[in-house]
């Protein structure tokens, strides 16, 4: 067996880790992360034959695109990438040829499972709108399994999707990051040990929400600014009454109490422990500025600016503080924050030099094609003197997306040792006709174009008259 | 005298606009006339109009020679039913004009006397190829603030991205589920409320003794052009046992119906043909989005194609800003079994058809007003942009307000990026 590329991608991934966000603060290495111990994962990867995907093109990831390769998987993992690789015995072969094969892709903004199909307000549980900061809700307690979109974006190629609390407060709660597997629990598609996500808000809505609908506090985007230093000032006031107690505990004296807990305050410390990656809908540069000062201010980091319509104003900025911009192709206009957006934004903040640009949904249709996502900003990119490889493009909807997440260790490229989260497609994924044949996670077949039945349907299609089948 | 004057300054101002003599030489021109496909083949655009169309035609010599190299040349696309030009803004009610709360039946309600020929929109779609629209109000529930809709949203008419009007107008209801609250609770007071409108019209002496009616004077009158057979009536339904009760409703009242959305509408492929009931519906929708589109399904354009049904694209959400975007639907709609011509057809010749501007958009043909544009690539792939584009015989500029944005900031990337 010839693994002639393995060197290529691990060049490519240290090359890679150059360009990685700053790392948030260490966390504490006693404790696990918030969030992934409780609430635990059961999602077990299921036993499936080694698979060998042979002759196909290749777009690693890691920035290679290689032209008849191999890509083997074994044990779940990808077990190596490169040419002429030989089948181990009972291995499903896949021909590759004139196929493309892509890592799974990322989804780091959706609300599938909290916002599910059908919309009914029986199942609209996405937006804890009640207070301006819920940083004690769990996306995770909304997601509802069960909803169809989940087969639909698997049919798209989506292998991992962070479900995030609705954008209606400033700080909407916590996320959680799934596997895009067919599940009775939400627990049984929870990623393991991916880090949890905090939800934060800039702009209109908050201010619309409580403001305008509501008649209280925050009414205006200075008021949206005090509202989270507001909620930072009592997580560090938490985090310092822990510490002392843990001061005290360790002195040995007898007068320690451990402070009263706070769910709220839980999730609000983890974040500026960097435990809980920090996520930002934010459309307006300005207001992408001063987050990043508040973010100086007490000292966290934003992974990622969600939305970003305006990133290309400041694609410079965001580079040099390792922010990534997760970004539609070409919605704007749809609320006054949204009027300045341009379809090059993507290939503007890609193109600063350690720009991050990503490639997300927010939409329960986006989500199904956020490859064509990527091609039209390719294309409007390269019209402006921008032009972005289908090898580098591919990085905006997995190893970028992984990176932002905290994932990229396992997930998001074709590297030995990493996750089987693979899709191979009919053609070039960046096309109006591209469809994913076979989209694999953890080495498992999950969705095989050829036999649909592969991907079971929802619960709730089952039985209804109407149903259309099976057919993606 | 001061007619003549006028006239001649009507003519200058014509021909400062329409001058140039242009031939696009050597396209791939899908014309959606019976003329078809045809290769490697030359347009002569005089005066605005398409003079000839052939292979190796003569350069005159004033002309501007556009060499396609083979690049394809459609017909202007359509954007949908949409609110090009009255919705700037979301959100925001001083720019949007799309919905009528009076609480009353308005069917008079004509939400083209909004629209906005200036709005920054229309540039935008003109660069993503589009060069027309059929304008479509909304009806809206009323809420704490005041009064809603009705179940007759109102009219619109067929608006070219020139900022010209078509003289046209179509009359759109909502019903199905979405529309209960316009409708009492229940949708099956839809056809109720429609039943007694038809009424008011065609029997009016009942109005005398009637307080409870629906329309007003004018709103009869309307309605009674509808129901005489002038324009179209869209019925915005999915769920295919309320497109059952529309396709015997307008059998019953005589209107020239047309099944907006009709997500489920694949089921009713054969009656809608034998109807002749064109469909104009959201390629995207494949998601069971509410109880009346449990049948949804990527292979609806492609399931009716195949009855006969005429179809033309419309996103089931009126879209005002990213009109652009259907033409991607249609390629995904071929990704899912509708033939290449067919899908361009439904963003072309169909919704000419449908909503009566036949003669002037919607296909390419000698002596028609070039409405006309010139691909980068094939006119359905993502990875295709428009690089001409004419409406109604004038050469459009390739600049919008998202490209003075975007050429502001890129000296400041390139700058950044260079050090």
């Amino acid at each position: 067996m010839k693994r002639v590329y393995c060197f290529l991608a691990a060049v490519l991934l240290s090359a890679c880790a150059t360009h990685a966000a700053k790392p948030a603060a260490a966390a504490p290495a006693a404790a696990p992360p918030s969030g992934t111990a409780l609430y635990p994962s059961t999602y077990q990867v299921p036993a499936s034959p080694p698979t060998l995907i042979r002759n196909a093109t290749v777009l690693t990831g890691t920035g290679a695109r290689l032209e008849h390769a191999d890509v083997l998987i074994v044990a779940g993992k990808i077990s190596a990438v490169g040419t002429q690789l030989s089948a181990p015995a009972g291995a499903l072969v896949v021909d590759g040829t004139a196929r493309w094969v892509t890592p799974g892709l990322i989804d780091i903004h959706s609300h599938l499972g909290v916002y599910p199909s059908p919309q009914v307000e029986a199942n609209s549980d996405g937006n804890e709108a009640t207070s301006p900061s819920t940083a004690n809700v769990w996306a995770e307690h909304s997601v509802w399994p069960q909803d169809p979109g989940f087969r639909t974006a698997l049919a798209g190629g989506i292998t991992t999707l962070q479900i995030l609390p609705g954008s209606a407060n400033l700080i909407g709660g916590r996320s959680v990051v799934l596997k895009n597997v067919p599940a009775v629990t939400y627990q049984a598609m929870k990623f393991p040990d991916a880090p949890q996500g905090l939800k934060m808000a800039c702009g209109e809505n908050p201010k619309r929400v409580y403001g305008a609908n509501k008649n209280q506090f925050p009414s205006t985007r200075m008021g949206n600014m005090a509202g989270y230093r507001a909620q930072w000032v009592e997580a560090q006031e938490y985090l310092r009454d822990q510490d002392e107690y843990q001061k005290k505990l360790r002195s040995g004296a007898k007068d320690a109490k451990p402070p009263k807990r706070d769910l709220r305050l839980d999730t609000l410390a983890a974040a500026l422990k960097g435990d809980i990656i920090v996520h930002m809908h934010c459309y307006r540069a300005d207001e992408m500025a001063a987050v990043l000062d508040m973010s100086q201010e007490f000292g966290y980091h934003v992974a990622a600016f969600h939305h970003a319509v305006e990133a290309y104003k400041i694609s410079d900025l965001l580079a040099e503080q390792g922010v990534c911009a997760a970004m539609w192709a070409d919605w704007w206009g749809f609320k006054m924050e949204a009027y300045d957006g341009i379809p090059e934004n993507i290939a503007f903040v890609d193109a600063a030099p350690a720009g991050c640009a990503i490639v997300h949904s927010d939409s329960e249709e986006g989500i199904q094609r956020l490859n064509q996502e990527a091609a039209k900003a390719m294309t409007y990119g390269a019209r402006a003197g921008l032009t972005v490889p289908p090898e580098q493009a591919i990085r905006w909807l997995t190893a970028n997306p992984a990176k932002s997440l905290g994932l990229l260790g396992r997930t998001g490229t074709l590297e030995p040792g990493k996750m089987g989260d693979v899709v191979v497609w009919n053609g070039t994924p960046f096309s109006v006709y591209a469809l994913a044949d076979l989209v694999f996670i953890d080495g498992a077949l999950r969705f095989d174009r050829a036999h649909p039945e592969v991907a079971p349907l929802s619960d709730f299609l089952l039985g209804q008259p109407a149903a259309p089948g099976v057919n993606p | 005298m001061r007619r003549a004057l006028y006239l001649a300054a009507l003519a200058l101002s014509v021909t400062q606009a329409q001058a140039a003599t242009i031939l696009i030489r050597g396209a791939t021109v899908h014309t959606m006339s019976h003329a078809g496909v045809l290769k490697d083949t030359d347009i002569l655009i005089r005066d605005g109009r398409v003079a000839e169309l052939g292979s190796h035609l003569g350069v005159p010599a004033e002309a501007e020679v556009i060499e396609a190299h083979g690049r394809a040349v459609t017909p202007g696309l359509f954007g949908g039913a949409a609110r090009l030009g009255i919705e700037e803004i979301g959100l925001e009610p001083t720019v949007d004009d799309y919905a009528l709360k009076l609480g009353s039946m308005r069917p008079e309600f004509d939400v083209t006397g909004a629209f906005d020929p200036d709005s920054v929109l229309l540039g935008v779609a003109r660069l993503g190829g589009v060069t027309f629209v059929q304008l479509v109000p909304s009806a809206e529930a009323g809420g704490k603030a005041g009064p809603g809709g009705t179940i007759i949203a109102g009219q619109g008419a067929v608006v070219r991205l020139d900022g010209s009007v078509a003289p046209a107008r179509a009359l759109f209801i909502e019903m199905g589920g979405a529309a209960n609250a316009l409708s009492g609770g229940s949708r099956a007071a839809q056809l109720m409320l429609l039943e007694q409108a038809i009424t008011e019209v065609r029997t009016p002496k009942l109005l005398l003794a009637n307080d409870a009616r629906l329309l007003t004077p004018a709103g009869r009158q309307v309605l009674a052009q509808y129901l005489a057979g002038h324009g179209r009536v869209v019925f915005d339904v999915d769920r295919a046992s309320d497109i059952r009760q529309v396709i015997a409703f307008a059998e019953r009242a005589q209107v020239r119906a047309v099944i907006g959305g009709g997500v489920e509408a694949w089921r009713l492929g054969a009656q809608l043909a034998a109807a002749d009931i064109p469909v104009l519906l959201d390629p995207l929708a494949d998601l069971p989005e509410s109880f009346d589109s449990v049948g949804a399904t990527l292979e609806n354009a492609a399931r009716l194609e195949r009855a006969g049904v005429k179809i033309a694209f419309s996103f089931a959400d009126p879209e005002a800003h990213n009109v652009r975007k259907l033409r991607q639907g249609a390629g995904i709609a071929v990704a899912h079994g509708l033939p290449w011509e067919a899908a361009l057809a439904a963003l072309t010749r169909n919704p000419a058809e449908i909503f009566g501007v036949a003669d002037r958009n919607g296909s390419i043909e000698r002596g028609r007003p070039a409405d006309l544009v010139l691909w980068s690539a094939d006119p359905l792939e993502v990875t295709a942009l428009a690089d001409e584009v004419f409406i109604q015989g004038t050469r459009q500029s390739m600049r919008s307000r998202q490209t003075e944005l975007r050429d502001r900031y890129l000296p400041k990337l390139r700058a950044h990026s260079a050090r």
